[in-house]
């Protein structure tokens, strides 16, 4: 057998035995686990109920709805969407993690339902966060997942791999972000379009799960179906502990696998990065924007909304106050996240700074929900996608969570210092 | 018109939209809030999504009422990046759009348009040849063999649908290709 990467080798156990597993081949994928969000999750539903009538799923055990979009729902139409999801639910036996439960990609890591060499896709074109673990994780559309839910299967082009070397070690105050906007300011909006990508280098080693999550995330901004991290043996250690699973084994790529191309990216030197309006791939140093007036600051999102994130941040903003004039709102990913905030008294010491603490979910990045921007708004989020319109009518700047909490204090894009 | 067995043509011919930026450059990165905004996500009406087609792309808000049955989309690079929303597929199909032509598409909506039977070609080169498509040209567009040909005239060499493209295609969308499998 030739040597595979890490996504030929998941594929390969995933798929019919023998099966070739070269880029360009198209496979049946089976898949693990199948999930729906409020966003997408009614339209599978119609499009099961049209096409598979009241038939029972593949496998309800791995069949489930993550609510996290708009959550609870603001107007009655998510309402309504929101319940056609529970009421199918009910009637198949599935699991709802509902609309207090968090941002669906990281319940699934919480709760092991995604784990180093699984398969979990869902309607969330962030799903291939789930490469932060060493999972295959992707993001489809309400058909693809009917027809999951129906099958349990998947068709799927077996994408070429890139490599991404990362040189150089992360110092602060950069953090895991200003490293993801380093690489995608290297590879561009589409420098990984329609490739998986393996992620080395001892930087990317050094990373925790947080970060290798801000990570995974913004693969998607790059173009690519997903960013692999082999998984670190805190990884492999958090995993075999969520899944009950203390035999499991992670997959890693063979040595001599072959790559569609290498890119290296040297972080030594790195200074905090910023991207600009209107897209993800725009990438500036904090330095060329500093002293910019702020009006808002959101802090969460599937990239990074762990405790981590926010622990930072309250390192920043302990004893302080946050600018009068700027309203900043804290979101935390998940409820294991909230309550790790809630006991530890991050979340005291965020909300003595002057923070709104919003429940679990994905915050500003479902338009139409919390802390939406106005016209002329300007923004800093520590969120994915600054793409005209996402978060509202303003403009959305892109920063790690750190810059997000110096610029908070200031009222300004305002550079990180290192506290000593 | 060439027509397989099964009936759906593989080869189509429309009137183009050549999606253009205010500075006449063909739009690169096009995503799916710029074809379908999320705060019309709650809509899961096939026939009430055409009318929010690109109405959150500058230059082109207006294009539903602009767009007949049979036109064909030409864009650049990326098409369709984004989110994993169905709709920014689907509103296309409300509006009869024929077919989709862009040097590349974003990996997720590609699929999605595949699943739907909504025909997208890939024609690698296209940006730096944009100059020569006008909106109102005519298209014919070759699935099975990815043969473009602008006006009757210039030929341009797309990539051929891909089997479970035109399998899917041919059988409807998904699901009647799954089931077919049986």
């Amino acid at each position: 057998m030739t040597a595979q990467t890490i996504i030929q080798k998941i594929f390969a156990a995933h798929t019919a035995p023998g099966a070739s597993v070269q880029p360009g081949d198209i496979i049946w994928l089976d898949l693990d686990v199948r999930s729906a969000r409020d966003f997408a999750g009614p339209n599978v539903v119609k499009n099961y109920r049209r096409h598979y009538g009241d038939t029972p799923v593949a496998d309800r055990d791995k069949t489930v709805f993550t609510f996290d979009l708009v959550v609870p729902p603001s107007n009655i139409p998510y309402a309504n969407n929101q319940q056609i999801c529970r009421m199918f639910a009910r009637e198949h036996g599935l699991k709802v993690y509902d609309v207090n439960a968090g941002i669906g990609s990281h319940v699934a890591i919480e709760e092991g339902l995604a784990y180093p060499g699984s398969t979990f896709v869902g309607t969330d074109s962030h799903l291939n966060i789930l490469g932060a673990v060493g999972a295959f994780g992707q993001g489809m559309g309400d058909q693809d997942i009917a027809f999951a839910f129906k099958t349990g299967r998947t068709w799927f082009e077996v994408p070429p791999t890139m490599k991404v070397v990362v040189r150089g070690t992360l110092t602060p105050p950069c953090t895991a972000r200003d490293l993801t906007l380093a690489v995608l300011a290297k590879l561009g909006a589409r420098g990984a379009l329609g490739r998986a990508i393996e992620f080395y280098g001892p930087a990317i080693e050094a990373l925790d799960l947080a970060g290798r999550i801000t990570l995974s995330s913004q693969v998607t901004e790059m173009g690519g179906i997903i960013g692999f991290i082999p998984p670190s043996e805190a990884v492999l250690a958090y995993a075999r502990q969520r899944t009950g699973r203390p035999d499991l084994q992670a997959v890693y790529a063979d040595p001599d696998a072959e790559y569609i191309e290498t890119v290296e990216v040297d972080i030594d030197g790195l200074e905090p990065l910023v991207a600009c309006p209107p897209n993800p791939a725009n990438v500036h140093p904090v330095r060329e924007l500093a002293g910019k007036r702020i009006d808002s600051v959101f802090l969460g999102s599937c990239t990074n909304g762990r405790f981590e994130d926010f622990e930072a941040v309250a390192q920043v903003v302990k004893g302080k106050k946050i600018a009068p004039h700027v309203m900043a709102t804290v979101v935390p990913a998940t409820r294991q996240v909230y309550e790790q905030m809630l006991r530890s008294g991050t979340l005291e010491t965020l909300f003595d700074a002057g923070f709104i603490i919003s429940n679990p979910g994905c915050g500003g990045c479902a338009s139409g929900h919390l802390g939406m921007t106005g016209e002329k708004q300007v923004q800093l989020s520590t969120s994915n996608r600054n793409f005209p319109g996402k978060q509202g009518a303003g403009d959305t700047y892109l920063v790690s969570p750190v810059t997000a909490a110096w610029s908070a204090l200031a009222g300004e894009i305002a550079l990180p210092e290192v506290e000593s | 018109m060439t027509t397989t067995m099964e009936g759906r043509p593989t080869r189509i011919t429309g009137r183009i939209w050549v999606l253009t930026d205010p500075n006449g450059r063909l739009y690169d990165d096009i995503d799916t809030d710029m074809i379908f905004h999320n705060r019309y996500l709650h809509i899961t009406d096939v026939d009430q999504m055409g009318q929010y087609a690109l109405d959150n792309l500058q230059g082109w808000e207006d294009f539903a009422a602009r767009a007949q049955p049979g036109d064909i989309i030409v864009a650049g690079r990326n098409f369709g990046a984004g989110s994993s929303r169905q709709q920014a597929v689907d509103c296309f199909r409300a509006l009869g759009i024929a077919a989709i032509v862009a040097e590349s598409f974003g990996a997720i909506y590609k699929r999605n348009a595949i699943n739907s039977g909504l025909p997208i070609v890939t024609l690698p080169g296209l940006s730096a040849q944009a100059d020569q498509f006008q909106s109102g040209d005519t298209l014919t567009v070759d699935f099975e063999n990815g043969k473009v040909v602008l006006n009757g005239e210039q030929t341009f060499d797309a990539l051929p649908f891909s089997q479970v493209q035109m399998d899917i295609y041919q059988a409807g969308n998904l699901f009647a290709y799954g089931k077919s499998l049986r």
